[in-house]
């Protein structure tokens, strides 16, 4: 089996990339993504080169790192394509496979958040939130003082995290969760 | 009186405090039992779904397998929960070799999930099952034409919405039957910028940036959001958009609950209007100023 065809079966065995092969590159989605502009490679491309069996170049992307999840693209593609999934998808295999993405730092936002649910049970927003910003750029937690005071003046940043007995949950099933799939 | 599994959300009890409270405070008022669901965990949102897509699915399905025990369905105020544990509920549904795995995985803490129940977001709610006639018959401080851009957002419409997503009306009927003015707002069902406020925050704030304006541009007086991030992106962010465009924006942003709760009359304590950065005591005393409305 060549390369070509294995990466697009890859994508297409996960959940967000399951009707990737139903794409006609029309284009709506870039048209539409309102970070399009922005990205690496617009969300049509990056299809078109899954379909090429470029891995190496659309997983280390920063392209589906910058996706908002607003969804447009997933309503307005009239194949049912849904690329917003598949930005998530991709963003997962690239975790997977240990890709550190070029020019966003985004990645490490969402470790952050998800780290933050795994201790807790649900995210603790401040505590995220510092821990992104010292262990990534800590000029702009400068920048954003301002905003976390406001935000904690009126009551809106509890310091202390909200942890939940259901953290010892998660960490049970997903544990076995990996185990399963090996 | 009709009961739901409740799901506040992470937000509800931090950033979104306003929401939190303006749900409960107004759920009263219009018969809803939210039942609180016991010891939920994070939806997973975005950042979940996008470093581990199956194993975002299996802690839905924990939150799931929860509420399926009473039977009721889940009502969550925030748009991001209701898109992820929608998801997560019918792509169980859809998926039975997946189901099964997760099944296995939820045993180890005696969970099971079946596919019995619906996720539905609390505006989806108050507009079908409420309707905005029996909120219009319980008001007591009518808006007084007050003008009010309702942003919709994104996942509120997308991808799992009730309504025409291009052009939503839910939120303008709401305004309208309880005496506000719907102004024209192009941009209503765009998106504020996401979590991209965090790391990509220039993307985020041109987001933000075209919402305020085109709310502004139409004569708003204030703008209405059922979401809790986009509520953070336009409310706490404003003050650093105006400072990066160099604009003066100074729109109030309310929770649709908020808002909802001042015209039936409930106690602005209650409805953590104090929890808002963009002061609102301009619009409030404007339609507290008219006295109760008689016949109510």
């Amino acid at each position: 089996m060549s390369s070509t065809v294995s990466f697009i079966d890859e994508v297409a065995a996960t959940p967000g990339g399951r009707n990737i092969r139903a794409c006609i590159q029309c284009g709506v989605c870039s048209g539409t993504c309102p970070a399009g502009d922005d990205m690496e490679y617009s969300p049509r491309r990056i299809i078109a080169m899954i379909r090429a069996g470029m891995k190496e170049e659309v997983l280390s992307s920063s392209a589906m790192w910058k996706c908002m999840s607003c969804y447009l693209c997933y309503d307005r593609c009239p194949r049912g394509v849904r690329p917003t999934e598949i930005a998530h998808a991709l963003e997962s295999l690239a975790t997977k496979y240990g890709y550190k993405p070029r020019g966003t730092k985004n990645d490490k936002m969402y470790r952050s958040f998800v780290n933050s649910i795994k201790n807790n049970g649900r995210v603790h927003e401040v505590g995220m939130m510092m821990k992104y910003y010292l262990t990534t750029c800590p000029f702009s937690a400068l920048k954003m003082l301002p905003v976390a005071v406001q935000l904690f003046l009126h009551k809106r940043m509890p310091v202390k995290p909200e942890r939940v007995k259901g953290r010892e949950d998660l960490a049970k099933i997903t544990r076995k969760f990996q185990q399963i799939r090996g | 009186m009709k009961r739901f599994n409740y799901f506040p959300g992470c937000s509800a009890n931090a950033t979104g405090k306003g929401l939190g409270l303006s749900v409960e405070a107004v759920a009263k008022s219009l018969d809803l039992e939210l039942i609180e669901l016991e010891d939920w965990t994070c939806c997973g949102s975005t950042p979940y779904n996008s470093l581990n897509e199956e194993e975002s699915i299996l802690v839905g399905a924990r939150n799931l397998a929860l509420a399926e025990k009473n039977g009721l369905d889940i009502v969550t105020p925030c748009s991001s929960c209701y898109t992820v544990l929608n998801r997560d509920n019918n792509y169980l549904k859809e998926n039975p070799s997946f189901r099964q795995k997760v099944n296995t995985a939820l045993a180890e803490v005696g969970l099971n999930f079946k596919g019995t129940i619906r996720v539905r977001l609390l505006p989806e709610v108050i507009y079908h099952d409420i309707t905005p006639e029996v909120i219009a018959q319980k008001v007591k401080y009518s808006l007084n034409g007050l003008k009010v851009a309702s942003f919709y957002g994104c996942q509120m419409l997308r991808p799992a919405g009730f309504e025409n997503p291009e052009n939503p009306r839910s939120l303008d009927e709401i305004v309208e039957k309880i005496g506000g003015q719907p102004v024209n707002f192009p941009m209503k069902n765009r998106c504020c910028g996401s979590s991209m406020v965090i790391a990509e925050s220039k993307l985020a704030y041109r987001q933000i940036h075209k919402v305020l304006k085109n709310a502004s541009d139409n004569g708003a007086e204030c703008i209405i959001t059922p979401c809790p991030l986009c509520h953070v992106n336009l409310d706490a962010y404003q003050g650093a958009v105006n400072s990066a465009y160099g604009t003066s924006f100074n729109i109030p942003v309310l929770y649709v609950t908020q808002l909802i709760g001042l015209a039936l009359g409930i106690n602005t304590s209650y409805l953590g209007l104090n929890t808002n950065i963009v002061s609102p005591a301009k619009i409030v005393d404007k339609i507290l100023a008219q006295g109760v409305k008689s016949g109510t």
